[in-house]
């Protein structure tokens, strides 16, 4: 077996996303949650139900990427309308990106700047208001920085703790975990970020350098290993081009 | 029963400056690309445009037609951003409302059965809320809970695209997903349908079930037959998206200068100029391939 590589620490924590989500509409945006939401599928969650992106849900999915023309077993349909109405019923559970996201889970999609007048537009607030409100949300970050990890966002899209905290209407907001390529976030009963683990070889000074905000690292356990079946699934069955290489770069240790 | 067929001419006749008008499809998937060419050869203006929207706002705003956007989104699918979207969000050059996918959705419902709002839990907590500083909570009243009133998204009129339909006004969807065609031609006090073909109405059954018929000629009020009057957006099993084509538009959208001439080889001549300009667009890239 060739050594292991960051990607993969990422990818199966990622696929420990939906280890308790029973029976729910797996929704990821991005390579390595959807390299998740395939593996768990395949281990810990065989109830998850997969879609190929577009209207379908698949029971043998198509190669990651790719849409129920290209192969795989169709299982159920679900045209856009149904999947706003899956939302609603609370049988999904999302993983997505974070152009911003704010020491409370508060994340942005949409723009950099004033919403008036934005310095750069960016994809919109998408279903994100709509997925937090609904059900449990978590975020996937390639690339952790602190442009991505600020202070403040400049538009709440996806809804963080503080902002829930008293909403009546929010009683079905849940937010899991923050995965980057550097660690796994979860949240304190403050509200608030914190470390769960650093991947291998990752310090808690890169991580305290790389986030906009105070986030202490000190003492934080490593981010577990894919162990050989996971990693045989990964390579051979989930993702045999590597794309979840593209996405991040590196071995598991230095 | 009525023949509802028109020329692309007649349906440009029946839209008004300032009007609010729904634009069906998604993202870059079966959009009335057609229609949405037509009014560009208008001098309709200061329209509000209701979308989850492609090239179609791309196109009305880079001709300036466009007074303000109402959209869940704006993206050309394989392009993230439409760039005459970005650039008039960028200028500040239109006003806007974005609204939460879903609640775009509750909002084109309220309208379709003319109620002024509907309640829902997408946006709670959001700066959506915010960006549209007119939109406000309710109380439940059944329940300790609070919602969005999600305002009714009425229209003037709709424009949709459908592989099929009869000259009476029954649409009829091939595709993969309907999107949300029905609910723009409920939700508009009148509704303009492209087809690629017009069929016989004993000739729908043939194409598709009964379930693919989409629309209601309750709903129609014009029929147009516009063969390719997606492109270059997805009108699959009948084509699907030119995406040739659409990474040329892009990137002529970037740079004023490539706009121009992109404007004057496509769109500044009639619909049947368009498609055979078009067609020399991949005949050249065809013949440069070859040359490579």
């Amino acid at each position: 077996m060739t050594e292991i590589t960051r990607a993969e620490v990422c990818a199966v924590a990622c696929a420990d996303v939906w280890r308790d989500a029973g029976e729910v509409l797996a929704h990821t945006a991005g390579v390595l949650p959807s390299v998740g939401a395939r593996l768990a599928r395949l281990t810990t969650s065989p109830d998850l139900v997969l879609t190929d992106g577009e209207a379908y849900f698949m029971s043998d999915p198509p190669p990651l990427g790719r849409t129920a023309a290209d192969g795989g077993v169709v299982e159920g349909w679900v045209p856009y309308r149904r999947v706003f109405d899956i939302v609603a019923s609370g049988r999904r559970q999302s993983m997505m990106g974070a152009s911003q996201i704010d020491r409370y889970g508060n994340q942005n999609i949409s723009l950099i700047g004033d919403w008036r007048r934005p310095t750069r537009q960016l994809i919109g607030v998408r279903g994100a208001p709509g997925n937090t409100a609904n059900h449990r949300t978590d975020y996937w970050v390639a690339r952790h920085t602190p442009k991505v990890f600020v202070e403040k966002v400049d538009v709440v899209c996806g809804v963080g703790n503080d902002r829930a905290r008293g909403v009546k209407g929010l009683r079905f907001h849940h937010l899991g975990v923050v995965i980057t390529n550097l660690a796994v976030l979860d949240y304190g009963d403050d509200g608030r970020l914190r470390v769960r683990s650093l991947h291998p070889g990752v310090t808690p000074q890169e991580v305290h350098t790389n986030t906009g905000f105070a986030l202490d690292a000190t003492g934080a356990p490593e981010t577990r290993l894919p162990d050989e079946t996971e990693l045989r699934l990964l390579r051979e069955v989930v993702d045999p081009l590597g794309l979840r290489e593209r996405e991040v770069s590196g071995g598991a240790r230095p | 029963m009525g023949d509802k067929s028109m020329s692309l001419e007649d349906f440009a006749g029946a839209v008004e400056s300032g009007m609010t008008i729904g634009i069906g499809g998604w993202g870059s998937r079966r959009k009335p690309m057609a229609l949405v060419r037509q009014l560009l050869r208008t001098g309709v203006r200061d329209l509000t445009v209701v979308t989850f929207g492609g090239p179609d706002v791309g196109l009305l705003c880079a001709a300036g037609r466009v007074r303000k956007l109402v959209y869940g989104f704006v993206s050309l699918d394989s392009i993230a951003l439409d760039p005459h979207f970005r650039a008039v969000r960028e200028q500040g050059a239109v006003e806007t409302a974005e609204y939460d996918e879903g609640m775009f959705v509750t909002g084109l419902r309220a309208a379709a059965s003319r109620l002024s709002f509907l309640p829902t839990r997408a946006g709670l907590g959001s700066d959506v809320l915010t960006m549209n500083p007119d939109l406000v909570t309710i109380a439940s009243p059944y329940a300790d809970e609070e919602y969005v009133a999600m305002r009714a998204l009425r229209l003037d009129i709709a424009l949709v695209h459908v592989n099929r339909a009869d000259r009476t006004g029954n649409a009829q969807y091939l595709g993969p997903d309907p999107y949300f065609d029905d609910l723009f031609a409920m939700a508009a006090d009148r509704c303009y349908v492209s087809t690629e073909r017009i069929v016989e109405p004993q000739d729908l059954l043939t194409a598709g079930p009964a379930q693919s018929l989409l629309i209601s000629r309750l709903f129609v009020n014009g029929v147009i037959e516009t063969p390719r009057g997606a492109h270059f957006t997805s009108c699959d099993p009948d084509y699907g998206r030119d995406e040739a084509f659409q990474a040329h538009y892009a990137s002529a959208a970037r740079d004023t200068d490539s706009w121009r001439l992109f404007r004057k080889t496509f769109l500044d001549g009639d619909e049947q100029a368009y498609h055979e300009a078009v067609a020399e667009f991949h005949a050249n890239r065809e013949g440069q391939e070859k040359s490579r």
